[in-house]
């Protein structure tokens, strides 16, 4: 037991002296000076017209355009996220027709300007002025008028969206493959199907993967749909503050509206993203454990007879902090 | 000790596997009867692992054939050809055979109360308490009733072998296959495995394990089969062999492990 004597006294801490930064010191008083003369022209160059900034920012058609500008995010978004991961699953099939179809449509998607994807959704009812299901060369079940049915609205989400999914496609599918091939044989190995596999044991850990990629996108797309003005929709915040701009004849206070709006969502996007990454990273990043109380289980375990080995394991910090002692 | 009355559950006959030009496994022939373990032992790349595999289909099985119960595994054969199963079939005969790996392959993103539910929730329809209740009977049975709500990254490598163990056990398979289970653990870990494993054959499971632990060949074995270069060298009764190895390649190896 006495082994170690000196162990009793307690130990003389270091007190070394640490190493100055002077550069950290320089650099922050050089971006403080740098910052401090941004702010003072903020606040005294009267040419960026704060008092219009603050009449414009809850004007009803601005607010109207933040509305717009996030509905537009959202629809485009779901829309890509759908169409990625059938794209991503067809990519991972053993059948070669829907991987070749799927490395098609982001070859196409992917390869033409969003832009330009967006005039074509604009001039589609001029291309194909009726919309007609059938057979080919065959009879015909029905048709309608192709610009009641793909107006501004649905134009820009499709345009928006089928580009994006092409984007999302290949992020979905660098998730997928990012997973351990061990899970999938230890869900086979269970007896699991396909489809079970995919979604409950793949996926859940790809989006890990995704995630953090995916929240980049759409970032993105929220600045994208700026572009909206192609199809035209003429609804979306950038179209509203240019309109007021042009009105106004002050473009700068509205550019600083529609600014302010984007960081805005933008910041409150980050936090959605947040919280979704925190979720999928349970088990990995996020290691709290889940709430099953250890005695609750022993309890509902007690059908057998119990005083088995999990004692012996219960307090493995304690024993290691003196194996000494315990081994005597 | 040896079980004589001759009932196999698994009949490996001719089995052959190629990897494009490699010729992997080379005419293996296996029985293992109800209730036995059979602890398979060879060098690394002598292609025991690709026959276990082989057993539940993770591996396509090249020549041969694998019955388990009886059940022609991975194929039907109708007027002496063979069709492969589908991918359901397939699955439904998975779900006969448990599996362990070397790299345990826990579900990362689920505790290991969830690890052991999953498969019985989702692939035998079981309820979820009915599933629960079980799983916490194997967590107690594998040492391990207070680790239910752990995630698999708070566990130590025994302890997640141990969870995969019940993980297999919770679909109540009539034969596990061990694929060098405790390879990937730190030798004061080795123990905990070893000791789920021989209650486990204690209760009459039938086992082949494929693995470096002599001592359990020696103890917990049945029959002790040496695979070299793709065949089987010499197969018989585990402490015949270990003490009086018949082959030069059995002799050779035995002296280099033991």
């Amino acid at each position: 037991m006495d082994r170690h004597p000196e162990n009793h006294a307690a130990p003389v801490l270091n007190k070394a002296v640490p190493v100055r930064h002077p550069g950290r010191w320089i650099s922050a008083i050089v971006i403080l000076g740098v910052l401090a003369l941004v702010l003072q022209s903020l606040v005294t160059n009267p040419n960026f017209r704060w008092d219009i900034v603050g009449t414009y920012i809850l004007d009803t058609k601005v607010v109207q355009g933040v509305g717009w500008t996030l509905l537009l995010t959202v629809a485009a978004m779901v829309l890509a996220i759908v169409l990625a991961v059938i794209l991503a699953f067809m990519r991972q099939s053993d059948n070669p027709v829907l991987r070749w179809s799927s490395w098609v449509w982001v070859w196409f998607f992917r390869g033409t300007p969003v832009y330009t994807q967006l005039v074509f959704w604009g001039l589609v009812s001029v291309l194909y002025p009726k919309i007609s299901a059938g057979v080919p060369f065959g009879p015909e079940w029905f048709s309608v008028d192709t610009s009641a049915v793909i107006t501004a609205l649905p134009a820009a989400i499709l345009g928006l969206g089928l580009n994006e999914s092409a984007y999302l496609a290949e992020i979905f599918r660098a998730g997928l493959k990012s997973v351990d091939r061990g899970q999938m044989e230890a869900a086979e190995a269970l007896g699991m199907g396909k489809t079970k596999i995919m979604w409950r044991i793949i996926l859940p850990q790809a989006m890990r993967v995704i995630v953090p990629p995916t929240g980049n996108e759409t970032i993105g797309m929220l600045k994208t749909t700026s572009l909206v003005l192609a199809v035209p929709f003429t609804l979306d915040l950038t179209f509203a503050t240019n309109t007021l701009a042009n009105r106004t004849y002050l473009p700068v206070p509205l550019l600083l509206v529609a600014a302010t709006w984007y960081l805005v969502i933008t910041s409150l996007l980050m936090v959605g993203q947040h919280f979704i990454e925190a979720y999928y990273g349970k088990g990995v990043d996020n290691l709290a454990p889940a709430a099953v109380n250890p005695a609750a289980a022993k309890a509902a375990a007690a059908g057998r007879p119990t005083g088995v080995a999990p004692s012996a394991e219960a307090e493995p910090a304690l024993k290691m902090d003196f194996p000494e002692e315990e081994a005597k | 000790m040896t079980i004589t009355t001759e009932n196999p559950l698994v009949r490996i006959e001719g089995l052959h596997k190629y990897y494009g030009p490699h010729h992997v496994l080379r005419g293996i022939d296996l029985t293992v009867n109800q209730g036995e373990v059979s602890v398979v032992i060879g060098p690394s790349g002598s292609g025991k692992s690709t026959m276990l595999r082989c057993v539940n289909l993770l591996e396509t099985i090249s020549a041969g054939r694998i019955t388990v119960g009886g059940q022609l595994i991975g194929y039907r054969e109708v007027k002496g050809r063979l069709h492969d199963l589908k991918v359901k079939e397939i699955a439904a005969q998975r779900r006969e055979i448990g599996m362990v790996f070397q790299r345990f392959n826990l579900f990362p993103h689920k505790t290991a109360l969830y690890n052991i539910m999953e498969a019985p929730v989702q692939v035998k329809g079981q309820s979820r308490q009915a599933a629960r209740k079980k799983a916490l009977e194997l967590l107690d049975r594998v040492g391990l009733a207070d680790r239910a709500g752990h995630y698999p990254s708070q566990l130590s490598g025994g302890q997640q072998q141990r969870v995969a163990i019940a993980r297999a056990l919770a679909m109540e398979p009539e034969l596990m296959l061990f694929d060098e289970p405790t390879s990937a653990l730190d030798p004061e870990l080795v123990g905990d495995v070893l000791n789920v494993m021989k209650d486990l054959a204690k209760s009459g499971m039938t086992m082949i394990v494929v693995t470096h632990e002599i001592g359990f060949a020696r103890e917990v074995g049945d029959r002790l089969t040496f695979m070299d270069g793709g065949v089987v060298v010499e197969s018989g009764d585990p402490r015949e062999i270990l003490a009086n190895p018949q082959h030069a390649r059995t002799k050779e190896f035995l002296s280099r492990v033991l």
